[in-house]
């Protein structure tokens, strides 16, 4: 069978299940991202709270989840939720380990490490408007809520846009390391294929090229997000 | 939950015996990582068409790519032809170990030709043009002035990669290799107590990151003189920025 039989989508070719990993890849991408950002704003808002008890907890959990392999903290999230499971299971009379799903699992543990990358890129951003403007807003009478919505806001969503795309692509390619714990996405695909053929390389190849073919549509993407919302602003450069 | 001190004791030292691989797979694969990365970044600046785009296209596909598919690619990919199998490679090419050091080598490559490529472009045009001016050649200028300015200029973000590279590390426990967070699995799926050994691999790897960071930041001062007697606050915010 040659290269483009196999992965072709005739009955013989693995090309449907190829494409359909991809989407999962891209679910469980977009589903971590998102849990990201929320953690992100979070970490971000505390880093800037007035108590000292959440500066420091922001930034231990920014310097922790950063310092730490993205695969450790994958199996931390599957076992330990696994193991959760289990004991409550256990109270119902089952026996044995029973696998916490491994979608929401993995979804969440590259949620949290991508979580502290954006509270960076969050934090950056807000550090970057002019402090006038803050201030300014502060003397009409705003209402912290309301300065954030209006004046922040705004603003620092446009800073952010290329480290977010960065975070994006970083939490693209840890995608790829959910496949440790069952979940069948392009690299789990991959594998399961080159099992049954005996072709890792056409199969690891493909899952490449198809990795390739987000990233650089992705980055294309935010790209275009970037040079709309800077469009009324001078730059320098 | 009551601490288990004595358990806690003996992942702990269990997991020390990991280090030594992880260093070693961090260490080669980054200076291997760094010759080819130079290569890259040369091409990169050369201006020739021919040499640029090969070096644009490498960067594209191993930064646009996980890298553990960058891994099983070489790892179980590369059996999949006879030729190789039959080849004077392939004693290398069958070892996990090899392979791991590879696969990293390539892919940091990528990271740091940009890294190279920026403390390349960022030496002043005029220091060049100074020495250009006092007849130095082009391979006494590269070596007097270029690089230890771009050296300086990069390290920040050399130090970052490395960091990167030791939590790469870990990926190497996917094909069979026994590091830390190899041994950290073994672990968790042996004592059903996750929490416990993640927090004690985690504890591992800060520790290394943390070294690597102040080793970082002493070379920066000692290749920064000229910043050694600054007041205090402007110093803070120098590190502010490279964190």
């Amino acid at each position: 069978m040659n290269y483009l039989q196999l992965m072709g989508l005739g009955p013989e070719g693995w090309g449907y299940d190829m494409l359909a990993a991809t989407g999962t890849t891209v679910a469980v991408a977009t589903c971590g991202f998102f849990t990201g950002a929320v953690l992100g704003c979070l970490a971000a808002a505390a880093s800037f709270s007035r108590y000292v008890a959440l500066r420091a907890s922001a930034k231990a959990y920014t310097t922790i989840l950063r310092g730490i392999p993205d695969l450790l903290v994958i199996y931390l999230f599957y076992f330990g939720s696994s193991s959760v499971i289990s004991a409550v299971a256990a109270l119902f009379g089952a026996d044995g380990f029973i696998g916490a799903p491994a979608f929401i699992t993995g979804a969440l543990a590259i949620g949290v490490v991508s979580g502290a990358y954006q509270t960076e890129v969050f934090r950056g951003a807000v550090l970057a408007l002019p402090r006038g403007e803050i201030e300014a807003g502060r003397a009409y009478g705003m209402p912290p809520l309301l300065l954030f919505r209006r004046i922040v806001l705004p603003q620092a969503a446009r800073y952010a846009i290329p480290g977010i795309g960065n975070v994006w692509q970083l939490v693209l390619k840890e995608s790829a390391l959910i496949s440790v714990i069952g979940l069948v996405e392009l690299m789990r695909q991959a594998q399961i294929g080159s099992g049954s053929t005996r072709q890792p390389f056409s199969f690891y190849l493909t899952a490449a090229a198809l990795y390739l073919l987000i990233t650089f549509v992705s980055g294309r993407g935010f790209r275009l997000a970037e040079r709309r919302a800077m469009r009324g602003i001078r730059r320098a450069v | 939950m009551p601490l288990d001190f004595p358990f806690l004791y003996e992942t702990l030292t269990t997991l020390l015996g990991g280090i030594p691989l992880t260093l070693q797979l961090a260490l080669l694969s980054m200076v291997a990582g760094t010759f080819l990365a130079f290569g890259l970044a040369l091409m990169r600046v050369s201006g020739n068409w021919w040499l640029d785009c090969p070096a644009q296209f490498y960067i594209f596909v191993f930064r646009g790519t996980p890298l553990l598919v960058q891994v099983y690619i070489i790892y179980y990919g590369l059996s999949q032809f006879p030729s190789l199998r039959h080849s004077v490679l392939w004693p290398f090419l069958r070892e996990a170990y090899w392979c791991a050091i590879i696969a990293l080598a390539l892919n940091t490559a990528a990271y740091s030709a940009e890294i190279i490529r920026g403390g390349l472009l960022s030496v002043p045009a005029g220091q060049v043009e100074a020495a250009r001016a006092c007849g130095m050649s082009k391979l006494l200028l590269f070596r007097r002035i270029v690089l230890p300015l771009a050296l300086r200029q990069m390290l920040p973000a050399y130090s970052n990669e490395i960091i990167l590279m030791v939590k790469s590390t870990a990926l190497a426990s996917t094909i069979t290799l026994m590091e830390i967070t190899g041994i950290a699995a073994k672990l968790i799926s042996e004592s059903y107590r996750p929490v416990e050994v993640f927090v004690c691999a985690g504890a591992t790897y800060l520790a290394i990151n943390f070294f690597v960071a102040r080793l970082f930041a002493g070379i920066e001062t000692l290749m920064s003189p000229e910043r050694r007697n600054l007041p205090a606050s402007t110093s803070e915010k120098q590190e502010e920025c490279h964190v």
